[in-house]
């Protein structure tokens, strides 16, 4: 029992990171498509755009319950912190993706008139990315907790970090939707979105970078994990592969490969989180609660082990059965038939 | 945690549940009623099924996504506003939430895409297949629910150590007292509404004198089912009532207005429950009913309102009030299917308008019942929010009251606007109607309004060759 209630919210840990990881990768090109949407003003391209991700969309999501959800499962305290902590930014996200949600059906029934539901799409998608990039930021710089709850203020995340942090995953989820449409589109919206791309890929980097060098600076936590010796020489592989991820997605942008800029991109998202992972170990509430402090007991974690190696597999493999049903280009006035 | 916040955050989830809980409760019933369709064109070949089934997927689809949003609402919601239930209960409740994300959520989402846009791209089984899939998803999601939803109400297989809840017996848990009865109670009640919605939607039809064929389909199943369903309701619904009165008696006090215990109570019709002077103003009632329903004898007694000290009292009103709501429409209900049925079993239903005109306009009877059913159970729970373990007063988040104030407003504006965007739709997709012309007529210009794209089989057949091109083309 001991040796369990070591290893299983070790375990939850990195199940609850592979949620977030998989919503990144799966969610961040569709709300990305949002964000594109107003320097993508024909018709015609949104209609592609729309089409590329809508019988994947809702799938997408429902990471973000699996996430929001397997939070409240397996680390109820932390949820019961984290939560209140940010409840100003979540509400507004849940209340963006309402609107971007609705969007991919209202859209559709409401032609011709369907101009308010491209905005909503639009700022839909801007507006709950860019409260995932703030709830990131203030999660990072850690959140205020006395006798096991949140004890800080409604605004807390407003500070210039986590905004920073919300602008740049704007920009990332962008340069995925990106690279996504290199893979589902051709002709003029491939190559323009090829083009974008690249701009894309330099802003991504140079964000990256300035979160490298800034998470040091505003917690001592994070610089005494990545910059003391020998920490620095194991964790150095992270930033290296990072320069060759990102020359590798550059490369590829310049060649006409349609599927490694997506898969580089995603990459270098991976190794971002990653960086952050390290940053936040073991802290479920950095700094005050970690992994073990947090966890539902063993026989909860356990019991939802159980399902979730059981079930989660299954998830995944019906997952990648609906994207290869609807493989292939995306062509304008086409949708799926 | 002050009362004037408490009672925002209150509001606040009860309102954006109540919305929530409109959409599944109409999609549970109408992902099996496309499955059925799709089914039984297959096994036919009749083309207005197929027609019926493209449809009602539009509709399907509109009410699925208002469904999705509203519900990741709530998965983060009991976070942002009910903290301290997630600590005290989350161990217990969680892994049941985790469970219907698991078995639910993500195979109807997912197999939702290919059941919206595989019309032409899967098998005609696998699509049929993937219809099912959604609806049991849907099914299942309903189980898990209820199940954590039941185990607020009648908590079972857990200790307390510290002051949370801590879980023992999973079977216990999962299903426990309540659940049982609950389950049958809901899950009869979405068929039910989607029955009704049905049933309207054809007398519509009916009565504008457009697509007779498929109206009749619809008046047929609609009818069959409200006619089955509904008395089926009545005995579910007093087998739910009795375990209530084992469990939680607060409730059932409050339900029938009943203060005094130590007499018989009068089934109440109507009255004006004074919760001061602890008895009724206005009284009609039919004497030793109630008593006749709950106990079985003519002179049963029950615990009365009295036996409870005051703060352990939920609010009388509302309770009293949304559970004649609740019964009152499912007498209609009741009238409805039954008549409906004895129309048709002589063959004059089609005939009949004054049956049909009314019919038309019945389809929210549902959807108000189940929100009254539901305020009857949430409020009757009341002053808990997990019966015996947690009081709602102690379980909020410790949030600010001009945060929570302030996504109060949101909420309102963003849900009633966007949702009554999203009904308006529904009415204008079911004023086209399951049109033939109108199929064909997308498939010609292979629009992109998805739902509609590609073609029936009919126009496959017309135009085999379109459609194999298109495939093709989609396949590269």
């Amino acid at each position: 029992m001991t040796d369990m209630s070591y290893f299983l919210p070790l375990i939850w840990a990195g199940l609850l990171g592979l949620a977030v990881v998989l919503y990144v990768v799966l969610d961040g090109f569709d709300l990305g498509l949002g964000i594109l949407f107003p320097i993508t003003p024909a018709e015609q391209d949104r209609d592609v755009m729309m089409n590329t991700v809508a019988p994947f969309w809702d799938g997408n999501e429902t990471w973000l319950v699996f996430g929001g959800g397997g939070l409240f499962v397996t680390f109820p305290l932390a949820y019961a912190i984290i939560m209140p902590a940010f409840y100003l930014p979540i509400i507004i996200m849940l209340l963006a993706l309402v609107f971007r949600g609705v969007a991919f059906e209202f859209r559709w029934v409401s032609k011709p008139n369907h101009r308010f539901w491209d905005i909503a799409f639009a700022w839909g998608s801007i507006i709950a990315t860019f409260m995932q990039g703030i709830i990131l930021g203030g999660f990072i710089l850690g959140i205020s907790v006395k006798d096991n709850a949140f004890a800080g203020g409604s605004f807390d995340w407003l500070a210039p970090f986590p905004i920073f942090t919300g602008l740049a995953l704007v920009v990332g989820y962008a340069l995925l939707a990106c690279t996504w449409l290199l893979i589902k589109t051709e002709g003029e919206l491939a190559k323009r979105s090829r083009e974008r791309a690249k701009i894309l890929l330099v802003v991504v980097l140079i964000a990256m970078a300035v979160v490298s060098f800034w998470t040091p600076l505003v917690s001592e936590r994070i610089a005494e994990r990545w910059l003391t010796w020998p920490n620095i020489l194991y964790l150095s592989p992270v930033p290296l592969l990072s320069t060759i991820v990102a020359v590798q997605c550059w490369r590829s942008l310049n060649s006409k490969q349609e599927l490694a800029p997506f898969l580089y991109a995603t990459a270098l998202f991976l190794l971002g989180f990653l960086g952050l992972a390290i940053s936040t170990m073991p802290y479920m509430v950095p700094p005050t609660l970690t992994f073990w402090q947090a966890a539902a007991p063993p026989s909860s974690q356990g019991f939802m082990l159980v399902g979730t190696l059981i079930l989660l597999p299954a998830v995944l493999a019906y997952t990648v059965f609906t994207y290869w049903t609807f493989r292939g280009k995306v062509r304008p006035g086409e949708g799926y038939h | 945690m002050d009362p004037e916040t408490l009672f925002l955050a209150r509001a606040q989830f009860a309102f954006t549940v109540a919305v929530h809980i409109i959409f599944p409760s109409f999609t549970i019933g109408l992902a099996a009623f496309i499955a059925t369709l799709l089914v039984r064109w297959r096994l036919t070949g009749r083309e207005h099924l197929y027609r019926l089934a493209r449809f009602w997927t539009k509709i399907f689809a509109v009410s699925f996504a208002m469904g999705v949003v509203s519900g990741i609402v709530l998965s983060y919601q009991i976070g942002t506003n009910w903290s301290q239930f997630s600590v005290v209960v989350g161990n217990v409740l969680g892994p049941l939430l985790g469970y219907e994300v698991l078995t639910a959520f993500f195979l109807e989402a997912t197999f939702l895409g290919i059941m919206l846009f595989g019309w032409n791209r899967v098998s005609p089984n696998l699509h049929v297949a993937s219809a099912i899939l959604v609806a049991i998803g849907t099914s299942m999601s309903a189980f898990w629910i209820l199940a954590a939803n039941s185990w607020m109400h009648t908590p079972a297989g857990h200790e307390m150590i510290n002051g949370i809840a801590h879980p023992v017996d999973w079977w216990a848990i999962i299903f426990n007292p309540s659940f049982p009865y609950r389950f049958a109670h809901m899950f009869t009640a979405c068929y039910l509404t989607t029955s009704i919605v049905i049933l309207a939607v054809g007398a519509r039809y009916m009565i504008a004198g457009r697509f007779e064929e498929e109206a009749k389909t619809m008046l047929r199943m609609g009818i069959g089912m409200v006619a089955i369903l509904a008395p089926l309701q009545l005995v579910i619904g007093d087998q739910h009532g009795l375990n209530t009165l084992e469990y939680q008696p607060a409730k059932v006090a409050a339900m029938e207005a009943h203060w005094d215990g130590s007499k018989p109570a009068d089934l109440i019709l109507f009255a004006l429950p004074d919760e001061e002077a602890e008895k009724n103003h206005y009284e009609l009632s039919i004497p030793y009913g109630a008593s006749l329903i709950l106990t079985h004898h003519w002179d049963g007694l029950f615990k009365g309102l009295k036996d409870f000290s005051r703060e352990d009292r939920p609010p009388v009103w509302p309770v009293f009030f949304a559970f004649r709501i609740m019964v009152g429409i499912g007498m209609v209900l009741i009238g409805l299917g039954l008549l409906g049925a004895a129309l048709w079993a002589t063959g004059r239903l089609f005939a009949s308008r004054w049956y049909l005109w009314p019919a038309q306009h019945v389809w929210p009877l549902g959807f108000i019942a189940i929100l009254a059913g539901w305020w009857v159970t949430e409020t009757g729970r009341q002053p808990w929010i997990a019966h015996g373990i947690l009081r709602t007063a102690d379980a909020a988040s410790p949030v600010a009251y001009g945060a929570v104030l302030t996504t109060l407003i949101l909420f309102v504006l963003v849900y009633t606007s966007v949702f009554s965007m999203g009904a308006f739709y529904i009415n204008r997709l079911i004023e086209t109607g399951p049109s033939k012309r109108i199929l064909e007529a997308e498939t010609d210009k292979a629009m992109p309004s998805r739902p509609l794209s590609g073609g029936t089989a009919a126009a496959r057949e017309a135009t085999d060759k379109h459609v194999n091109t298109t495939r093709e083309g989609a396949d590269d």
